[in-house]
């Protein structure tokens, strides 16, 4: 079984979990940038993580024979702290380098004046770069947050099959998939959307412009959850092509439009380093 | 705009060569590139990290790959110089990766810089990167970096066993005291029982009374004998 995770934060995981995912048939990610969990204060620290998703990250995935493209974005909580606003000026230079395969995650944390011209204008970054955008859906408020991403992603004049919105559930999946739009799935342990409930979606919506990902962070979340959905599926009667179709030629499909996913094997090699930098320890 | 006149460290102009590789497609996007970048300087943000794909990354000749001498081409259409320039080049720098950083550094012999360009060659100097080290001294660095930091740099690369063949101003910029340091790397090798990096010899050479006249080296006689060898 090969999977593609399409939305999961690797900087946060061990070299143990890119060993677990990569014995579940996990063989490429893409890692969106996002916040920390504790605030960043200055443009300067988005500019050492974005140099990160680009350049220490997929060495270390290449490591475990684990292929890494990233998106980059101002994320929607940071675009409240005026400190962090002159990214938006900086991300020209980051949206157009190779790996970075959409612009995200953008969207609405807390649906602010702020994010509204923060989502307005990386939407545009994404038309200007020919990037799909990945478009997190807010967790209060959902269906309206949903609702209203949707109306702003119309006005912005981008195709629709460009934008995927992500950590759906059973209320907002309809009205997404109905725009034309992509419906992404975060599957995560206890909380909002379990792998059976996402059978149950995949059997009532099917599984065209649908990607499960894990969104595993810093956060409690499991980077095993794309294997674990693929597994419940099969329990559930879907065959291995509907399995295939959903964990890895979607993802394919929908990051593809990048122009920019250059899927090949990655092959480990002890010797390699980053910037003369590497994983090994008690080495270089 | 900003290219300096040839000398003989200057790195080849990289256009010609281009050319007659890339194919027609890249060769106009290229060409529109440079264009908008000698308009707007602004657009070099978005053109310079997207060369890779568009133009290919195979090596050129001895001095260039495709892709850091397609990249020279939108750094030298800037219409900047001095410190406007200077900045422009550095922010690239700081935002670039490894293939863009090595891009900035080859070309910085053709942009009119003067100083201004030299902590870009020292923060690579700072870090472990070979590919970069060994852009970073090229005609730049033997032309602008000062005497201390230039044998510095030259006694890093014999720790990262960089070639010296690889560093641009040797045979002008070695001296005396970069000498000493090199035999006294070359004696520190012998005591620990391990070889003598061959290409730190015809330094040493140069300036033979380093060895013996001030440092009293039990292994003195044994280097002495590896310079006689060689030569
Ligand atoms: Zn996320």
């Amino acid at each position: 079984m090969r999977i593609f995770d399409p939305h999961i934060h690797m900087t946060s995981r061990t070299t143990d979990d890119y060993e677990a995912m990569y014995a579940a048939g996990v063989r490429a990610v893409v890692e969106p940038a996002f916040w920390l969990g504790q605030p960043r204060t200055s443009p300067e620290s988005f500019y050492d993580y974005f140099d990160g998703l680009l350049g220490w990250e997929p060495y270390r995935a290449a490591q475990f024979g684990i292929q890494h493209f990233c998106t980059i974005a101002l994320n929607p909580k940071e675009a409240n702290d005026p400190r962090c606003l002159p990214v938006l000026d900086e991300l020209d230079r980051y949206l157009a380098k190779d790996r970075v395969v959409a612009v995200g995650e953008i969207g609405y944390d807390s649906m602010t004046p702020e994010e509204d011209e923060a989502l307005a204008r990386q939407l545009q970054l994404a038309i200007e770069h020919e990037l799909p955008a990945l478009v997190h859906t807010p967790h209060r408020d959902k269906a309206a947050g949903t609702r209203r991403t949707l109306d702003v992603v119309r006005e912005s004049g981008i195709a629709p099959e460009l934008v995927v919105l992500d950590h759906l559930n059973e209320l907002t999946v309809g009205m997404v998939l109905d725009s034309g739009c992509w419906a992404g799935f975060s599957i995560y342990p206890k909380t909002k959307m379990s792998e059976d409930r996402m059978v149950e979606i995949l059997k009532e919506h099917g599984t065209e412009r649908v990607l499960v990902n894990s969104a595993a962070d810093w956060g409690r979340s499991d980077p095993l959850k794309t294997r674990k959905t693929a597994d419940a599926m099969l329990a559930a009667g879907f065959g291995d092509d509907a399995v295939d179709e959903v964990l890895w030629r979607n993802p394919v499909a929908f990051y593809g439009q990048s122009g920019r996913l250059e899927l090949e094997e990655p092959k480990p090699d002890e010797e390699a380093t980053f910037r003369g930098n590497s994983i090994r320890r008690g080495g270089a | 705009m900003a290219v300096t006149t040839a000398s003989p460290s200057a790195p080849p102009d990289p256009h010609p060569a281009l050319i007659s590789v890339l194919d027609d497609t890249a060769r106009t996007w290229l060409d529109e590139s440079a264009a908008k970048v000698a308009a707007d300087p602004a657009a070099v943000r978005r053109l310079f990290p997207a060369v890779r794909r568009r133009c290919g990354h195979a090596r050129l000749d001895a001095y260039w790959t495709v892709d850091e001498a397609a990249r020279a081409v939108l750094l030298t259409a800037l219409p900047l110089r001095g410190q406007a320039l200077a900045d422009d080049v550095t922010r690239l720098h700081r935002h670039g990766d490894p293939a863009e950083q090595r891009a900035v550094l080859r070309t910085l012999p053709l942009l009119d810089l003067g100083d201004l360009a030299l902590p870009l060659v020292r923060e690579t100097l700072r870090g472990n990167d070979t590919t970069l080290i060994e852009a970073a001294l090229g005609p730049y660095a033997a032309a602008h970096l000062p005497d201390a930091e230039y044998r510095q740099a030259v006694l890093k690369c014999v720790f990262c066993e960089i070639p010296l063949d690889r560093v641009t101003g040797l045979d002008t910029r070695a001296d005396r005291e970069l000498a000493r340091m090199l035999a006294d790397f070359a004696h520190e090798r012998l005591a620990a029982g391990r070889d003598v990096p061959q290409d730190i010899l015809p330094v040493v050479r140069a300036f033979p009374d380093v060895i013996g006249a001030e440092l009293k080296h039990a292994l003195t006689d044994r280097l002495t004998d590896i310079l006689k060898e060689e030569s």
